[in-house]
C-alpha cells in the first residue's frame, strides 16, 4: 500500500516536471495560527490542501510576514514573546522581547519597527526587529488589541477593547496624539491603501466605523442584518479591504458570516456563510481569493472574490486565529 | 457610621497608581473632571450554618467596585476624567440614609449600594435622595424590587432571583430535565428562591413534582448520607432543585439523593451573575486584573460593583457630562451599551432599571453553560427571556425617564 502511494507520488511529480513550464514555480501559501494547538497550519492555495503543520510557541494569535516574506512574526501570547520564523526552513530563529501577553501587532513600512499590543497591561510595545530590542512602550487604554500602521508610516493606531477607543500614535515620536471614541469593544483596524480612511470593527457594538484619517473622526458607520441571525450575535472582528478600495470584507464572529461592503455604494452587498465564529481575514496577492479563519469549527473558508462564493472549507488546527498569505 | 480604614497594601497601590497616573497623563488630555462615587455597605452578621462552607469574602463588592474605578481611570487618562471612591460602612438603614443624604448635599450623585432590601427602599423612597442620587444595587436579588417596588433612579446590576432561575430553567429544559424535586430551607430567602423556581417552572413548562422543606438540625457532615437519601426519596424526578441561599444543607445534596440524579439551584449547577471560571470574550483579562488587585477570585457581587462603575464611566464618556441627571438620562437611553465580557452588549431595562445580562451556569470549578439558551426568543432582546418582562411589571419606573 505504502509503496503503491509513493509510486503514485513519483509518477505525479514526473508528470509535473514535464509540465514544469506551464505551472508557476510555487503556489501561494496560507499560514494560519491555531490558538489552542500551539501550531501553524500551511495551506496550498492552488490545491486548497493542508500541506504542513508547524509547532510554535504557546497560544499563537496575530501573525504577519516581513516585506520580502522571508520571515513570519508570530504573537505567542502565553509565551510572552513574538517569535520570528524563517519561512524557508520553517524554524523559529528568534524570540523578540514583546512585553506581556502580545496579541496583535503591525509592522511599520520601514520593515523594522513592530508595534505590539499587550492585552494584559494597557501598553503598546515597539520592538526593533533588527536589534531585537524594545525601543518604546506607550500607555494606551484597557485591553489593547487591534493594531495598524498607515501606508505612509506616519500613524500607528491601536484599539483598546474596554476603553472603546482608537489611540493615534505618532510613529516618529512614539507619542500618543489623539483618541477616537468608537462602539463597544473595538477589535480590529485597517487602513485603506490610499491612507485616507481607517476602518474599525466594534465587536459588541455590532458596527464598523469608517474614520477620516485627516480629522480622526467617524465618517460613516455600518451595521449588519442577516435574516434569521439575532443581532446580538453579529459581532464584527476582522476587516480586509481590496487595494482599489472597492470592497471591504468584515468577519462577523458568531454570526458565521462574512459581510461584503461595496465601498462606493456604501452598502453591504452580500453575506457569505462561512465556518463558526469567523475571526480574521486575508486576501491573496492578486485578490482573487479571500481566506477566513473560523475559530469554533476549526477550519478556514476559501472565498472566490470575483463570484463572491465560498469555494471550500479546509480543516486546520484547534481555534484558528490569524491568517497571512505568502505569494 | 464608620469609614473603612485603608490597609497599607491598598494605600501603596493607590500611591503607585497615582504616580503612574500623573506620569502618564499627557499634555494632550482634556480638562480634568472629578467623578466621586460613594460605596455604602451595611454591616451584615453572617448566619451560622450547619455545614462548614466557604464564607463570602468581606470585601466582596468593594473590591469589584474599586477595580471599576481603576478601569475607568485607565480610560480617564485620555478623557481627563478622574474617578474616586469613598467607602462607608453603616450599621443600619438610618445610617445608610444619613450617609446618602450627606453625599448628595455635597453635590454628588453616584452611589454603589451593598445594602439589603429594607435599606435600598428607605434610600430610594427618601425624596431628597431619590431626586439627586443614582443608586446602583449590587447585592439584593429580591424580585419585588424589580416588579412592584421598583423606584426611579434605583438601578440593579446584580441579577434578580427570577433572572437566575429562568436562566437555570432554560438550561434544564434544553436537557429535557422536566421533572423537578424541589428541596428548600426554611429561611425567607429560601422561600423567595423557591418561589422564583416555581415561576420559572411554570414559564418554561417544567413540572415540580413536590416541594419539601428541610426540618432537621443535625450537622450534615456526620449524617448526610442517611438524611438526604430519605429527604429526596421519591418515585421519579429528573433533577433535584435546591433552594438554600446561605448553604445550610444544600452542599450535601449532590450525590446523596435517593435517585441518581443531578442537583441544581443554589448548589450543584448554580446560576450566577459571575464566576471565576468565565474566560470567553476577553473575560480572562478582567479576571487577571481582579485577582492581581484583590488577591482572590472575582464573585458576582464584585462583578455587579464593577458593572455599576463601568456603567457610570460609559455614560459619562458618551454623554460627555458628569451631571447626575444627564448621566441618568443617558444610562436609560437607547444609546447606552455596556460591553462586559459576557458576549453581548448590556443595557438597563426601561421598565424596572435592571441591567439585562446573560446568566452563567456554573459548578464550583467550571462554567457549564450560559443562558439565554438557543431557541428562547424575544421580540426585543433574547436576554429579556430572563427575569420579569415589561408586561409583568407594575411600578412607576418608566415615568422617571424623560
Amino acid at each position: 500500500m505504502k509503496n503503491h502511494r509513493s509510486f503514485r507520488i513519483v509518477r505525479a511529480s514526473a508528470l509535473l516536471s514535464l509540465l514544469g513550464l506551464a505551472i508557476p514555480s510555487m503556489a501561494e501559501q496560507v499560514y494560519i495560527s491555531n490558538e489552542k494547538d500551539n501550531t501553524l497550519s500551511v495551506i496550498d492555495l492552488d490545491s486548497l490542501k493542508l500541506i504542513s503543520t508547524i509547532a510554535v510557541g504557546q497560544r499563537p494569535r496575530g501573525i504577519t510576514f516581513n516585506k520580502d516574506f522571508s520571515q513570519l512574526y508570530i504573537c505567542a501570547s502565553d509565551s510572552d514573546s513574538v517569535q520570528v520564523m524563517d519561512v524557508k526552513s520553517q524554524e523559529i530563529i528568534a524570540n523578540l522581547p514583546s512585553g506581556e501577553d502580545p496579541e496583535q501587532f503591525a509592522l511599520h513600512p520601514n520593515n523594522k519597527h513592530l508595534y505590539i499590543s499587550n492585552e494584559d497591561n494597557a501598553v503598546v510595545t515597539v520592538v526593533d526587529t533588527e536589534k531585537r530590542e524594545v525601543i518604546s512602550q506607550i500607555d494606551v487604554g484597557l485591553e489593547p488589541e487591534g493594531m495598524a500602521v498607515s501606508p505612509d508610516g506616519k500613524w500607528v493606531v491601536n484599539t483598546s477593547e474596554t476603553s472603546n477607543m482608537l489611540h493615534w500614535i505618532d510613529s516618529g515620536t512614539h507619542k500618543l496624539i489623539d483618541n477616537t471614541l468608537v462602539g463597544q469593544r473595538p477589535r480590529h483596524v485597517e487602513f485603506s491603501d490610499d491612507g485616507k480612511t481607517l476602518w474599525a470593527s466594534s465587536e459588541i457594538g455590532g458596527t464598523v466605523s469608517v474614520i477620516d484619517v485627516a480629522t480622526r473622526t467617524i465618517n460613516r458607520e455600518y451595521s449588519f442584518h442577516i435574516p434569521g441571525v439575532y443581532k446580538d450575535k453579529i459581532q464584527p472582528v476582522g476587516i480586509t479591504l481590496t487595494h482599489d478600495n472597492r470592497l471591504a470584507f468584515v468577519a462577523l464572529g458568531p454570526a458565521n458570516h462574512v459581510a461584503v461592503i461595496d465601498i462606493a455604494q456604501q452598502k453591504v452587498i452580500k453575506y457569505l456563510l462561512v465556518g463558526r465564529r469567523v475571526w480574521h481575514l486575508a486576501l491573496n496577492s492578486d485578490e482573487t481569493r479571500l481566506i477566513s479563519s473560523n475559530g469554533i469549527s476549526g477550519d478556514v473558508s476559501v472565498i472566490d472574490v470575483k463570484s463572491l462564493a465560498v469555494l471550500k472549507s479546509i480543516k486546520v488546527g484547534r481555534f484558528p486565529w490569524g491568517v497571512a498569505v505568502k505569494p | 457610621m464608620k469609614t473603612r480604614i485603608p490597609t497599607p497594601l491598598s494605600l501603596i497601590i493607590t500611591v503607585v497608581y497615582l504616580v503612574l497616573y500623573s506620569l502618564s497623563a499627557t499634555a494632550l488630555t482634556k480638562q480634568q473632571r472629578d467623578i466621586p462615587i460613594l460605596f455604602i455597605e451595611q454591616k451584615h452578621v453572617e448566619t451560622p450554618v450547619l455545614s462548614n462552607i466557604r464564607r463570602t469574602p468581606e470585601t466582596s463588592g468593594l473590591d469589584g467596585t474599586q477595580l471599576g474605578i481603576n478601569d475607568n481611570n485607565t480610560s480617564g487618562r485620555f478623557t481627563g476624567d478622574n474617578y474616586q471612591l469613598k467607602a462607608t460602612l453603616v450599621n443600619d438603614d438610618s445610617e445608610a440614609a444619613a450617609a446618602a443624604r450627606a453625599w448628595i448635599k455635597d453635590g454628588n450623585a453616584f452611589i454603589v449600594a451593598k445594602l439589603p432590601a429594607a435599606a435600598l427602599l428607605k434610600l430610594s423612597r427618601d425624596e431628597d435622595i431619590a431626586k439627586h442620587a443614582i443608586l446602583f444595587n449590587i447585592l439584593t436579588k429580591d424580585d419585588a424590587l424589580r416588579r412592584s417596588q421598583c423606584r426611579p433612579r434605583l438601578l440593579h446590576t446584580i441579577p434578580s432571583r427570577a433572572m437566575l432561575t429562568d436562566g437555570l430553567a432554560q438550561f434544564l429544559m434544553s436537557k429535557r430535565w422536566k421533572k423537578w424535586l424541589l428541596l428548600r430551607g426554611q429561611r425567607v430567602e429560601d422561600k423567595l428562591f423557591s418561589a422564583a423556581l416555581k415561576r420559572s417552572a411554570h414559564r418554561f413548562g417544567a413540572n415540580i413534582i413536590e416541594e419539601r422543606e428541610w426540618q432537621f438540625n443535625a450537622d450534615l457532615r456526620r449524617s448526610a448520607q442517611n438524611e438526604i437519601r430519605l429527604f429526596s426519596q421519591a418515585k421519579d424526578y429528573d433533577v433535584t432543585l435546591i433552594a438554600d441561599e446561605i448553604g445550610d444543607i444544600g452542599e450535601y445534596i449532590p450525590y446523596n439523593t435517593w435517585l441518581a440524579r443531578p442537583a441544581a439551584g443554589t448548589q450543584g449547577l448554580t446560576p450566577t451573575g459571575w464566576h471565576w471560571s468565565i474566560e470567553q470574550w476577553g473575560a480572562a483579562q478582567l479576571q487577571n486584573r481582579f485577582s492581581d488587585y484583590a488577591k482572590r477570585d472575582m464573585n458576582d457581587i464584585d462583578y455587579a460593583g464593577w458593572l455599576a462603575v463601568r456603567a457610570i464611566g460609559e455614560a459619562v464618556t458618551r454623554s460627555n457630562s458628569i451631571r447626575g441627571d444627564e448621566v441618568y438620562q443617558y444610562l436609560m437611553s437607547d444609546d447606552f451599551q455596556l460591553s462586559a465580557f459576557k458576549g453581548r452588549s448590556l443595557s438597563f431595562r426601561k421598565w424596572n432599571g435592571q441591567l439585562r445580562q446573560p446568566i452563567p451556569l456554573v459548578h464550583p470549578n467550571a462554567l457549564i453553560s450560559q443562558s439565554p439558551q438557543e431557541g428562547y426568543l424575544h421580540p426585543h432582546s433574547e436576554m429579556d427571556t430572563l427575569g420579569y418582562d415589561r408586561p409583568e411589571v407594575n411600578c412607576a419606573f418608566e415615568a422617571s425617564i424623560l
